[in-house]
C-alpha cells in the first residue's frame, strides 16, 4: 500500500471548447469543458489538467469561468495553464479555483516567475510544462532533447534534463513533461525521455504525448517512471474511460485509486 | 450568525475549500474570513492553508488572527488542513520557525535518504497524489469513511506528535507518518479533503455535523 499513480485526461480548451490538435496542429472539436470534466470526474480520474491554447485574446477570460464552474461541481485537483504570464496571472487562475498553475513559454521567457509564483503561493502549485523534442547528435553520444516553446514552434537551446532541474531549484512542484515527437501520435510516451527526466529530478512528473491505448500508460509508469500519466484523445472519443484504464493498470501491478 | 468560519490569512486559494463545504452543507452560513471578531463568532472554524510555514506563522500574526485561532482551537470544532495541521504544533523544520504550540511536536521534512519503496523505486518530494489513510481511532468525521480510504496529498513536511495517543490515522511514505489529529475539538489533517472527491466531501459533511464533548 502507497501513493498510487495518478491518471489524468487533459483537456484543450480553445474559445471555451474541448478541442484536440495533432502534432500541436489541426483542431477537432470534442465538447463542453465543464460536461467532460464532470464526467471524467465520475468515473475516477486523479486530476483534471485544462490547457487553454486560446489564441485571441479576447476570448481569455473564457476559461476563468470556466474553471469556476468546473471547481464548483468537482473536487479533484485541477490543473490549469495556457498564456500564463505573470504572477497576476497564476493569482487569478487560482481565485477562480485552480489548484495548480502550469507555465510553459512563460518559464522560458522570465524563470523568475517560476520563483517569484511559487513564492508567493507554494511551489506546490506551480506546475512547469516542458514541450521536449529529441535532438540528432552528430556523435554517438547518449540522447538529448531540447525544449520548445510557443505550443512547439519555437527552439530554446535548452537541454530538457537540465531545464528540469533548474525549474526544481527555482520552486516548481511538478513538471508535466510532454514528448512533442509523440503528441497527438498515438505511439505511446517518449520512454527515454521521460525516465531520464524522472531520475534526474525529485519532483514528480506527468508524462505526456502520444498515448494511443492502456499500454502505453503502463509503459509510461514502468518504464518511464512517469508518476502520473496524462492522455486526451482515448478517453474524449470514448476509446476507454478512466475505469477501464486504472483496472488495467491494477492488473498490471500498479497501484491506483479505485 | 456564521455557521463555519474559513480563516484566510492570504495563504493560498481558500475558494476550494468554501466550494466543497457549500457543497456538503448548502443551507449553512459559510464565510472566507480575515476578520478576528468573524472568526470569534462563528460555531465552527476552518483553517487551511498551503505555501510555507514561515510565510503562515508571519501572515497569521500580521493579520491579526493568531489569538482568533488559538481561542477556536480551545473551544470550538475546529478543522486543521494542510498547514492547519502543522501550526498547531511547537514548531517546523520549515524555516526553524515556532507554531502555535497547542499540542506538543514538530513537523519535520521528508528525509531525501529514506525516500525508496518495497520495489527500491525513488520515492518523490512533494509527496504528491492519492495515498491511503489509514484510521487509528474512532472518531465521528471518519463515519461513512471505509478505513484506508485515499485522500489527495500535497506536503513535504510532516506532523511527529510527541503524544501518539493524539494520531487519528496515519499514511505510509514509506514510512508511516501521522496524517490526521484528534484531541478534544480538534480534527487536523494533512491531506485535502476539499480536494478528496468523495470521502474528503464525507469527511467535511461529518465536520459540519460534529459535536465533541467540550471540557470548558
Amino acid at each position: 500500500m502507497g501513493l498510487a499513480k495518478r491518471i489524468i485526461p487533459c483537456l484543450d480548451v480553445n474559445n471555451g471548447r474541448v478541442v484536440k490538435g495533432v502534432n500541436f496542429i489541426s483542431l477537432r472539436d470534442a465538447g463542453d469543458p465543464v460536461e467532460i470534466a464532470r464526467r471524467y470526474d465520475e468515473q475516477g480520474a486523479d486530476e483534471l489538467v485544462f490547457l487553454d491554447i486560446t489564441a485571441s485574446s479576447d476570448n481569455r477570460d473564457l476559461i476563468l469561468h470556466i474553471v469556476e464552474e468546473v471547481a464548483a461541481q468537482v473536487f479533484i485537483p485541477l490543473t490549469v495553464g495556457g498564456g500564463v504570464r505573470k504572477v497576476e496571472d497564476v493569482r487569478r487562475l487560482l481565485n477562480a479555483g485552480a489548484d495548480k498553475v502550469s507555465v510553459n513559454t512563460s518559464a522560458v521567457l522570465n524563470p523568475q516567475l517560476v520563483a517569484d509564483a511559487a513564492s508567493h503561493y507554494g511551489s506546490q502549485c506551480i506546475v512547469v510544462a516542458i514541450d521536449a523534442k529529441h535532438v540528432m547528435n552528430d556523435q554517438h553520444s547518449s540522447p538529448r532533447w531540447e525544449v520548445f516553446t510557443h505550443g512547439g514552434r519555437n527552439a530554446t537551446g535548452l537541454d530538457a534534463i537540465e531545464w528540469a532541474k533548474k525549474m526544481q531549484t527555482l520552486g516548481a512542484g511538478e513538471i508535466l513533461l510532454t514528448s512533442m515527437d509523440r503528441d497527438g501520435t498515438r505511439h505511446g510516451f517518449d520512454l527515454a525521455l521521460t525516465h531520464a527526466i524522472s531520475d534526474a529530478i525529485d519532483l514528480p512528473v506527468i508524462a505526456s504525448g502520444g498515448v494511443g491505448g492502456l499500454d502505453h500508460l503502463v509503459e509510461g509508469i514502468l518504464q518511464g517512471h512517469a508518476d502520473a500519466v496524462l492522455a486526451a484523445s482515448i478517453f474524449h472519443y470514448g476509446q476507454h474511460t478512466i475505469q477501464e484504464a486504472k483496472q488495467y493498470l491494477a492488473k498490471h501491478g500498479i497501484e491506483v485509486r479505485l | 450568525m456564521t455557521d463555519i468560519a474559513i480563516v484566510d490569512y492570504g495563504m493560498g486559494n481558500l475558494r476550494s475549500v468554501s466550494k466543497a463545504l457549500e457543497h456538503v452543507a448548502p443551507t449553512a452560513s459559510i464565510v472566507v474570513t480575515s476578520d478576528p471578531s468573524v472568526v470569534q463568532k462563528a460555531s465552527r472554524v476552518v483553517v487551511p492553508g498551503q505555501g510555507a510555514m514561515p510565510n503562515c506563522m508571519r501572515e497569521l500574526t500580521g493579520h491579526g488572527l493568531k489569538d482568533a485561532v488559538l481561542e477556536a482551537a480551545r473551544n470550538k470544532p475546529f478543522l486543521g488542513i494542510c498547514l492547519g495541521l502543522q501550526m498547531l504544533f511547537d514548531e517546523s523544520e520549515e524555516g526553524n520557525v515556532k507554531g502555535l504550540g497547542i499540542l506538543p511536536g514538530k513537523v519535520r521534512h521528508f528525509s531525501h535518504d529514506a525516500m525508496i519503496d518495497s520495489d527500491k523505486n525513488k520515492l518523490k518530494i512533494p509527496h504528491m497524489g492519492w495515498n491511503q489513510v489509514h484510521q487509528t481511532t474512532q472518531h465521528a468525521l471518519w463515519k461513512g469513511i471505509a478505513n484506508d480510504a485515499r485522500f489527495y496529498f500535497v506536503h513535504s513536511y510532516y506532523v511527529e506528535p510527541v503524544n501518539s495517543e493524539i494520531t487519528a490515522a496515519y499514511t505510509l511514505y514509506p514510512t508511516p507518518f501521522t496524517c490526521a489529529i484528534a484531541k478534544d475539538n480538534i480534527f487536523a489533517v494533512q491531506f485535502h479533503p476539499e480536494k478528496s472527491q468523495l470521502a474528503g466531501l464525507t469527511l467535511l459533511s461529518n465536520f459540519t455535523k460534529w459535536e465533541p464533548h467540550l471540557n470548558r
